[in-house]
C-alpha cells in the first residue's frame, strides 16, 4: 500500500498495460512530451517511445477514427480527448463506428479502445470545458462506460478498460485527479459492472458515481448525526450498471436517492430511478429522489458553479425528503 | 484445351475484366432483386465506376485493409469477398457477412481486411489512418486503403485524416473516386477547389487518372502502392468516372439531363476493357465464356441467398458486446 494521487493511479495503470501489451499505444493532444495537459500521462515517453506514446494535432474526430481502425487491425489504442466537452468532435467514431463494429459486421471483430475524458466541474472552467455527459455515452448499444470514485478504482477500471474487447469510454472527473488514496502494491483490474459499497446503511440508498461519492459520503455523515443511516452505492460502471447491487440495497432500506454531477433532466439517474420504479416498486417506502445539476450550462463564476454543482446538503435534503 | 497461353499483357486484361464483369454482375442482379423487393432497404450501385474498384484491388495484397463506403459493392468483391456470404447479407440473410444485421452499405470480411462499408459519409478516412497506423506499427508490410467519393472531399474528416496521414507518414492509400455527383448535387456546386489542390495542402502526393479505364487505374494504383509500401508516405489517387444509374436504385436522375448519363454510358470501363482485350488478341470465346462463368457463379450466389433463413432477433444480442473474459491479475 501506498498513497498516491489519483492522477497518478491512472498513470501507472498506463505504464502496467503498456509494459504488460505491447500492442497498447497513447493517443492525444499534448500527451507525449508535454505529458497530458492534467499531468496523467506523464514519464510514458521516455518509457515507452514516440511510436506507443504519439501527441497528436488537435483531430478529435480522425484520432478517434483512428483509433477505431487501429483497434480493428490488431492495437489496443487508449485515446486522451482533454475535456468530455470536446466528446461532440468524436461521436461518429464512437456512436457510429466503435460501438456498432462488432454487432453490424456479425461479430467479426471487437474494437478494443479506451476512449479516457475528464469530466465535471469544479475548476471554474465555465460551461464548454466542465459538462458531465456521460448519459448520451451510456445510451449508446456497444459502448461501455465506467468513471471511477476512489485512487484504487482509478487504477483497477483504466486496467480492466484496456483488457476488454470492446470499446470503453473512461470518465474521469478533473476535480479528483489531485485526490490522493491508497494504492495497493500490485494491484489488478476490477470487473466493468460491479459496483461498490461505500458505506452501509439501513435507511436509504443513496446512488451515485465519480467525485459525488465522497460528496455522499460527507452527506451521509451528516445524517448519521440525526440517526439516520444511508447506504452509499458507488456505481463505479454505469453502462454496464449493477442493477443487483443497488436492487439489494433498496430492498433493505427502501428508499432510493440517486445523485449525479450531470444534468438531472435525461440523466443515469432517470434510468435507475425507471429500473427501480419498475423491479423494485413493491420495496419502495417513498417516491425516488434524483439529485442533479439544474438544467442549464455549468456557469463560470464560482459563486454560479458553487451553487449549480450538488453538494452534501442538497443530498441530505432529498434523504430527509424520502423518510418525510 | 490445346490452346497456347494468352501473352501476358492480355492475359492481365482478361484478369481485369473478369473481376469487373463480377461486379458488373452482381450489381446488375442486385438491381434487379432490388426492384422486385427481394431486397429490404436501399441499395447504391457503382455500375460504370467498376475500373476504379477492380483497378485498385489489383494493386493490393490480402491482408492489406480496406475500409469502403456506402457505394461499396464493388470495393467488396474486388477484394476478394465470397459471393454467396455477399448476397446472403444483402438479402438479410442469417448466413450473410455480418448475420443481416448490416446489409449493403456494412458488408465486411476481416478476413480478407475489409474493414467494412461504411453509411456515413467520410467516416472511412480515419479509419484506414488508424488501421495504417497499425500497419506500421506493427510492421505487417500491409498498408491501408480507402475508397470515398468527391462528396466526401467537403468532409472535416477527411482533412484531419490527409493532415494526420502525411504528418506520420502513414502506409495508406486515398482513393478518391469522383463521379461528379454527390446524391442529387454536381461536385462542382459543393467543392471550392478540387481533390489534387487538397491533397497538395497537405504536401501529399496525388495522382488523377481515367477511372473508366483499368488498366490505368491499376498503373497508378500499383505505382502508389509500391512507393506507400516503400515507406514514402501516403499517397491520394484521384479516379474521374461517372455515376451511370442513380444515386440508390429507385432514383429517377430527374436533377441530371440525360447527355450527362449518356456520355457516362459510353465511356463503360467494361466495353473498353474488353475492346483492348481483343485489340490485344484475346479470343472473342474467351470473352463470352467469362461472361457466362459469372453469369452462372452469381446464379449460384443467388439462389444460395434466396434459400438462406432469416436471422432470428435471439442471436443478435450476441455481438452487442464481446463475450465476457477474465481479467488478468
Ligand atoms: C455524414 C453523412 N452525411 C450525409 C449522408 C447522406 N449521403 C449518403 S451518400 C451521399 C453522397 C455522397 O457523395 P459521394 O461521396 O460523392 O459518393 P457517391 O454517392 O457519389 O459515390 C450523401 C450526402 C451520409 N450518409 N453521411
Ligand atoms: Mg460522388
Amino acid at each position: 500500500m501506498s498513497e498516491v494521487r489519483f492522477g497518478q493511479a491512472i498513470n501507472r495503470a498506463l505504464i502496467d498495460a503498456m509494459t504488460a501489451d505491447p500492442s497498447v499505444i497513447l493517443l492525444g493532444e499534448d500527451v507525449a512530451r508535454p505529458g497530458g495537459p492534467f499531468g496523467v500521462t506523464r514519464g510514458l515517453l521516455d518509457k515507452f517511445g514516440p511510436e506507443r506514446v504519439r501527441d497528436t494535432p488537435i483531430s478529435e474526430a480522425a484520432i478517434t477514427g483512428a483509433a477505431v481502425g487501429a483497434a480493428m487491425t490488431g492495437l489496443r489504442p487508449i485515446v486522451e480527448i482533454m475535456f468530455m466537452d470536446f466528446v461532440t468532435l468524436t461521436m461518429d467514431a464512437l456512436v457510429n463506428q466503435a460501438a456498432k463494429a462488432r454487432f453490424m459486421f456479425g461479430g467479426q471483430s471487437s474494437v478494443p479502445m479506451v476512449v479516457r475524458m475528464p469530466h465535471g466541474g469544479g475548476i471554474n472552467a465555465g460551461p464548454q470545458h466542465s459538462q458531465c455527459l456521460e448519459a448520451w455515452l451510456a445510451h449508446v448499444p456497444g459502448l461501455k462506460v465506467v468513471c471511477p470514485a476512489t485512487v484504487a478504482d482509478a487504477y483497477s477500471l483504466t486496467r480492466a478498460a484496456i483488457v476488454d474487447d470492446d470499446p470503453v469510454i473512461v470518465i474521469e472527473h478533473k476535480a479528483l485527479y489531485a485526490a490522493k488514496g491508497e494504492l495497493a502494491d500490485s494491484p489488478t483490474a476490477t470487473p466493468i459492472g460491479r459496483a461498490r459499497i461505500a458505506r452501509e446503511g439501513r435507511d436509504a440508498t443513496i446512488v451515485t458515481y465519480g467525485a459525488m461519492v465522497s460528496v455522499a459520503l460527507a452527506a451521509a455523515v451528516e445524517l448519521a448525526q440525526d440517526g439516520v443511516e444511508a447506504d452509499v452505492i458507488d456505481l463505479r460502471s454505469l453502462q454496464p450498471w449493477d442493477e443487483a447491487t443497488v436492487l439489494a440495497s433498496l430492498t433493505r432500506t427502501h428508499r432510493l436517492i440517486i445523485c449525479h454531477e450531470a444534468v438531472e433532466a435525461f440523466g443515469i439517474g432517470a434510468e435507475i430511478a425507471a429500473r427501480m420504479a419498475d423491479v423494485g416498486f413493491d420495496e419502495l417506502d417513498a417516491p425516488i429522489v434524483r439529485v442533479g445539476a439544474p438544467f442549464m450550462p455549468p456557469p463560470f463564476a464560482k459563486t454560479l458553479e458553487d451553487w449549480y454543482r450538488p453538494d452534501a446538503a442538497k443530498i441530505v435534503a432529498a434523504v430527509k425528503k424520502t423518510m418525510s | 484445351m490445346g490452346r497456347t497461353d494468352p501473352p501476358s499483357a492480355t492475359s492481365q486484361l482478361l484478369e481485369l475484366y473478369r473481376a469487373m464483369r463480377l461486379v458488373r454482375e452482381a450489381e446488375e442482379r442486385l438491381g434487379a432483386l432490388f426492384a422486385d423487393g427481394e431486397i429490404p432497404g436501399f441499395i447504391h450501385l457503382s455500375i460504370g465506376q467498376e475500373a476504379v474498384s477492380v483497378g485498385v484491388a489489383a494493386a493490393l495484397q490480402q491482408h492489406d485493409t480496406l475500409a469502403s463506403n456506402h457505394r461499396g459493392h464493388g470495393h467488396a468483391i474486388a477484394k476478394g469477398l465470397d459471393l454467396d456470404r455477399f448476397f446472403l447479407e444483402i438479402l438479410g440473410k442469417r448466413d450473410g457477412y455480418c448475420r443481416g444485421r448490416g446489409g449493403s452499405m456494412h458488408v465486411a470480411d476481416m478476413t480478407v481486411g475489409m474493414l467494412g462499408a461504411n453509411g456515413i459519409v467520410g467516416a472511412g478516412l480515419p479509419i484506414a489512418v488508424g488501421s495504417a497506423l497499425a500497419h506500421k506499427l506493427r510492421r505487417t508490410g500491409h498498408i491501408a486503403v480507402v475508397f470515398f467519393g468527391d462528396g466526401a472531399m467537403a468532409e472535416g474528416v477527411l482533412h484531419e485524416s490527409l493532415n494526420l496521414a502525411q504528418l506520420w507518414t502513414l502506409p495508406v492509400l486515398f482513393v478518391c473516386e469522383n463521379n461528379g455527383w454527390s446524391e442529387f448535387t454536381e461536385a462542382a456546386r459543393q467543392l471550392a477547389t478540387d481533390p489534387q489542390r487538397m491533397a497538395a495542402a497537405y504536401s501529399m502526393r496525388a495522382l488523377q487518372v481515367d477511372g473508366n479505364d483499368v488498366v490505368a487505374v491499376a498503373a497508378a494504383a500499383r505505382m502508389a502502392v509500391a512507393q506507400i509500401r516503400a515507406g514514402e508516405g501516403p499517397c491520394l489517387l484521384e479516379c474521374k468516372t461517372r455515376r451511370v444509374r442513380g444515386h440508390y436504385e429507385g432514383d429517377a436522375q430527374k436533377y441530371r439531363d440525360a447527355g450527362d448519363i449518356a456520355t457516362a454510358l459510353r465511356n463503360d470501363p467494361l466495353v473498353r476493357c474488353e475492346v483492348q482485350a481483343i485489340a490485344a488478341g484475346a479470343p472473342q470465346e474467351t470473352i463470352d465464356a467469362i461472361k457466362a462463368e459469372i453469369a452462372d457463379r452469381v446464379d449460384a450466389a443467388v439462389a444460395t441467398a434466396r434459400s438462406g433463413a432469416p436471422p432470428a432477433p435471439v442471436d443478435a444480442f450476441a455481438d452487442v458486446y464481446s463475450p465476457t473474459h477474465e481479467l488478468p491479475s
